[in-house]
């Protein structure tokens, strides 16, 4: 299904019947005396759009683009999707193999054990990318990424794929909704149990991993709590854990220390669920996140004093995500000139948007998957606990290069790859390291790779693409592509197949 | 002064495509770009980060001092198992490969390397090491960065750092010309796909520009090697030592290099993944000898380890450690004075169960600088560090 039959679907099905009266008839341009006055224009409904999906169609950009700011946020944020569209693979209702099985496997039941699960993660990687390009939602997927890289998980230490779509399920479904309930969720998530040694925490024998991370990096930020906060905290979520035979989540009263414990000013015999409600109580919490969001959806530089206000907002709402949203994208530095096209997309924005935006069809999104790696990420299998740096961080000289030949390959003209794979190989070399090194059979991620290629032929169909347009010189094509004016300058003459690719290529395009 | 640090402040961008005379001018400031300043640079210098904080204790172990049994009863290496380095200490038996550094005494083990007030949180203390601040002091720029930029690496030099392994700029973060290469083949390859341009004002968009401005410099510099006949042990580690190898055979040189190992974050079952984790290290920093001496590099290069921190002394309920403090370096390079640095560990002495330092990591840094590039140390350090006597005179 290409974007504009998905874009479509979307219309009939999701929309309100007032607006979807106005799309019926084509009415995007004429709207009323009162509202244009506050209609986006294309411009600033491109900006909201690329700031909140995946490099917008030309078809959501008109759309939107009638809208006012507020009606436009509105829309983002109404009746938001808290389950996938797309199937999942069928093997996530397998149940896990427990390790108590794997230590008895002979070396050759192993190796085979092990290439599954690598075939089982690219296709996960591949199953979320789907969703990524499919969604009528893109927002839900961009939060369902941002909090993937807030509380962080990787198939590298936790090795059981069904247990990360697990952990991705619970994120989509808290995407947009309430960050104590998330909080609360993805402290219990199995995966995360296992990512961060939850399970050997016990009593007299504390593991601070979680305990440290869950101040650190998902509720307070560093400089908002002791040492001696984190010792008291790992005790309280003693008993935490995982049942090795099914991979469901336990509490082991017998692990449990029941004793006091002081954290953060107060004392009490706490388990896990009271630290983190203490966390939640912390004004820093609120003003944490917030500072995170700004930083994914308005500017490089958050803004005290708006970070303060918006955050006292979330906070008062119950920590209501959509708050939080409705907040950073209505605040006028999300509008400012000077904060347009100053942060740089993530893989995942530039891979999936690339391809929404350029409506080129895809039947295998493994081998989008395998590009995103090499461009430094890779899906379920962040770095650290930390997540993906971001921002400026994404690009250095390999990850820009490759994103150069990505756009290279989906302008290509020839009719084929070269034989010896020149571009596969290319986008093969980096993510291979990264690629679940050491824990998967190399050999196996060659196989997969192989079977990959032939899917990776996708291009960019100029001709149907620019025939949206009122002419292949449509100033109007510039405006979608780029965030702002190319930083290099447009050769004249161009065909405009040649234009848009020279638009891809330009430096501003690694912006949104 | 005000001028050359304009230009070096912007010399990461693509600056001499928009203001050439600046570029051109600037090597006739008199001062600016000694001899002495090309000449330091010919020197290498190679860190290695072992990431995630690698466990001094089962690297450099402490196989004399029952207190370590008593500490690790699940993960301690037997006394029979260690490498001997002296009557104390001796090193994993997965890093046999570097006892022929250790017996042609180029191998300087630095112990107990630390920094007062530790901060015990990956990325928190990495800034630290990374930009050589005190732990209560916030940095923006890398120790090498301002190094670079008090005394400028050769505009010819194709590129001020290379980065293997990691997409973080570490050292180099705020301004030094780093490129990250993953293979050098392929960055050749690709490279034709950078262009030059314009600064814009804009944040981003300058930090891009000055990544494909990088690119084209260290694409000039980098081609036309020697193909070397060194073999590279497979794996992550072994690929990044071979690309550093390939790097260094250009025909431009390179100051400095940064590789790094991941892995070392042993919360859990530490024995075995540390063990293959070692003996990549081993392995990898053998072959990266054996690349250098075919280069005829290896007596002008200095390879320094580095990690964030140490790991506790007492192993944890899940036979593995948890965050740690003070920790053991290696130093290696034909110029090093092998042998043993510092002070071992005191785990009679452990304050809140972490070893106390006895070297500040700013120290390594510091021999670095003066007694291998022949630079101030103290300006980009912010201070004077005690050197260490590991580099012959």
């Amino acid at each position: 299904m290409n974007v504009a039959t998905r874009v479509a679907t979307r219309c009939s099905a999701g929309w309100n019947l007032s607006l979807a009266a106005v799309l019926a008839a084509g009415l995007f341009s004429i709207v009323t005396a009162a509202s244009a006055a506050t209609a986006l224009g294309t411009e600033d409904a491109r900006h909201l759009l690329a700031r909140t999906g995946f490099g917008p169609t030309w078809y959501e950009i008109k759309t939107f683009s009638a809208m006012s700011r507020e009606q436009a946020v509105a829309q983002l944020l109404a009746d938001v999707p808290r389950t996938a569209a797309t199937p999942a693979p069928a093997w996530i209702a397998d149940p896990i193999v427990p390790p108590r099985v794997i230590r008895e496997m002979t070396t050759a039941e192993r190796q085979a054990h092990q290439r599954r699960q690598v075939l089982e993660t690219l296709q996960l990687r591949g199953w979320w990318i789907n969703e990524m390009l499919a969604t009528q939602s893109p927002l839900t997927e961009r939060m369902t990424l941002f909090w993937h890289n807030h509380f962080t998980s990787s198939q590298q230490k936790v090795r059981y794929p069904q247990l990360m779509y697990q952990q991705n399920v619970l994120l989509r479904e808290n995407a947009l909704g309430n960050f104590a309930t998330l909080l609360h969720a993805a402290s219990r998530d199995p995966a995360m149990v296992v990512y961060l040694d939850a399970a050997s925490n016990r009593k007299g024998r504390p593991n601070e991993n979680f305990a440290r991370e869950v101040m650190e990096l998902f509720t307070l930020g560093e400089g908002h709590y002791s040492e001696t906060d984190i010792r008291e905290a790992a005790r309280a979520f003693t008993g935490w854990s995982i049942d090795p035979e099914t991979g469901a989540f336990v509490n082991r009263r017998l692990a449990h220390d029941y004793g006091m414990k002081t954290v953060l000013g107060r004392s009490g015999t706490f388990d896990g669920d009271d630290v983190l409600d203490i966390l939640l109580a912390q004004p820093a919490a609120a003003e944490f996140i917030v500072a995170k969001m700004w930083r994914e959806f308005v500017s490089p530089d958050p803004e005290p004093a708006e970070v303060r206000r918006i955050a006292a907002a979330f906070r008062g709402s119950g920590y209501d995500i959509r708050t939080a949203l409705r907040g950073l994208l209505l605040s006028p530095s999300f509008w400012k000139p000077e904060n347009r096209a100053v942060l740089v997309k993530s893989p995942a924005e530039f891979v999936v948007g690339s391809l929404r935006q350029f409506d080129v069809p895809m039947n295998n999104t493994v081998p989008a998957a395998i590009v995103m790696a090499g461009l430094g990420q890779t899906l379920f299998a962040p770095p650290n606990v930390k997540g993906w740096p971001g921002g400026d961080a994404w690009i250095n000289a390999s990850t820009l290069l490759a994103r150069k030949q990505f756009v290279e390959r989906l302008f290509r003209t020839e009719e084929r790859m070269q034989p010896d794979g020149g571009v596969m190989q290319a986008f093969a070399e980096p993510p291979r390291p990264q690629l679940d090194a050491g824990i998967q059979s190399p050999l196996a991620v060659n196989e997969v790779l192989r079977r990959a290629r032939p899917a990776l032929l996708p291009m960019f169909e100029g001709r149907r693409w620019l025939s949206a347009f009122a002419s292949e010189h449509d100033p109007a094509i510039e405006k979608i592509v780029l965030a702002s004016a190319p930083a290099n300058p447009v050769p004249a003459d161009l065909s405009g197949r040649e234009w848009v690719r020279h638009l891809a290529m330009d430096p501003v395009y690694q912006l949104k | 002064m005000q001028r050359r640090d304009f230009i070096r402040s912007m010399a990461a961008a693509s600056l001499a495509a928009s203001m050439p005379e600046f570029v051109f001018a600037a090597p006739a400031v008199p001062g600016t770009f000694g001899a002495a300043g090309d000449d330091a640079y010919r020197k290498l210098l190679i860190l290695i980060e072992l990431k995630g904080a690698n466990d001094g204790l089962n690297t450099v172990v402490p196989y004399a001092d029952p207190e370590y049994y008593r500490l690790r009863p699940r993960i301690a290496i037997k006394r029979d198992e260690v490498l001997q380095l002296s009557e104390r200490e001796g090193l994993h038996p997965s890093l046999a490969a570097l006892m022929p550094l250790w017996q042609a005494n180029e191998l300087a083990v630095v112990r107990g390397v630390g920094y007062a007030n530790p901060n015990l949180s990956h990325f928190r203390s990495i800034e630290i090491w990374d930009t050589a601040s005190s732990s209560e002091q916030v940095l923006q720029q890398g120790w090498l960065a301002r190094a670079f930029r008090a005394h400028p690496v050769p505009r010819s030099f194709s590129a001020d750092g290379v980065i293997v392994g990691s997409a973080e700029m570490g050292p180099f973060t705020g301004g030094a010309r780093a490129v990250t290469i993953t293979n050098t083949e392929q960055f050749l390859r690709q490279a034709r796909l950078a262009t030059p341009g314009h600064m814009s004002g804009n944040r981003a968009l300058d930090h891009i520009l000055g990544v494909e401005d990088e690119v084209v410099q260290a694409a000039k510099g980098l081609g036309g090697g020697a193909a070397l006949s060194t073999t590279f042990p497979n794996g992550p580690f072994g690929n990044a030592v071979r690309t550093a190898a390939n790097v260094v055979a250009g025909k431009e040189p390179v100051a400095a290099i940064r590789l790094t190992l991941n892995g070392f974050d042993t919360h859990q079952n530490q024995a075995g993944t540390h063990a293959a984790l070692l003996r990549q290290f081993g392995e990898g920093l053998a072959a990266l000898k054996a690349a250098l001496v075919e280069l005829n590099r290896w007596d002008s290069t200095l390879i320094l380890t580095y990690a964030e921190f140490g790991r506790r002394a007492q192993e944890n309920a899940s036979g593995g450690t948890d965050h740690g403090t003070a920790n053991a370096h290696f130093v290696t390079g034909g110029a090093v004075k092998g042998g043993l640095y510092g002070q071992g560990p005191q785990l009679d002495r452990l304050d809140n169960g972490n070893l106390v330092h006895a070297v500040d990591f700013r120290s390594l840094y510091a021999t670095a600088l003066e007694r291998w590039w022949g630079i101030s140390a103290a300006g980009p350090l912010g201070g004077r560090y005690p050197m260490i006597d590991l580099i012959k005179a």
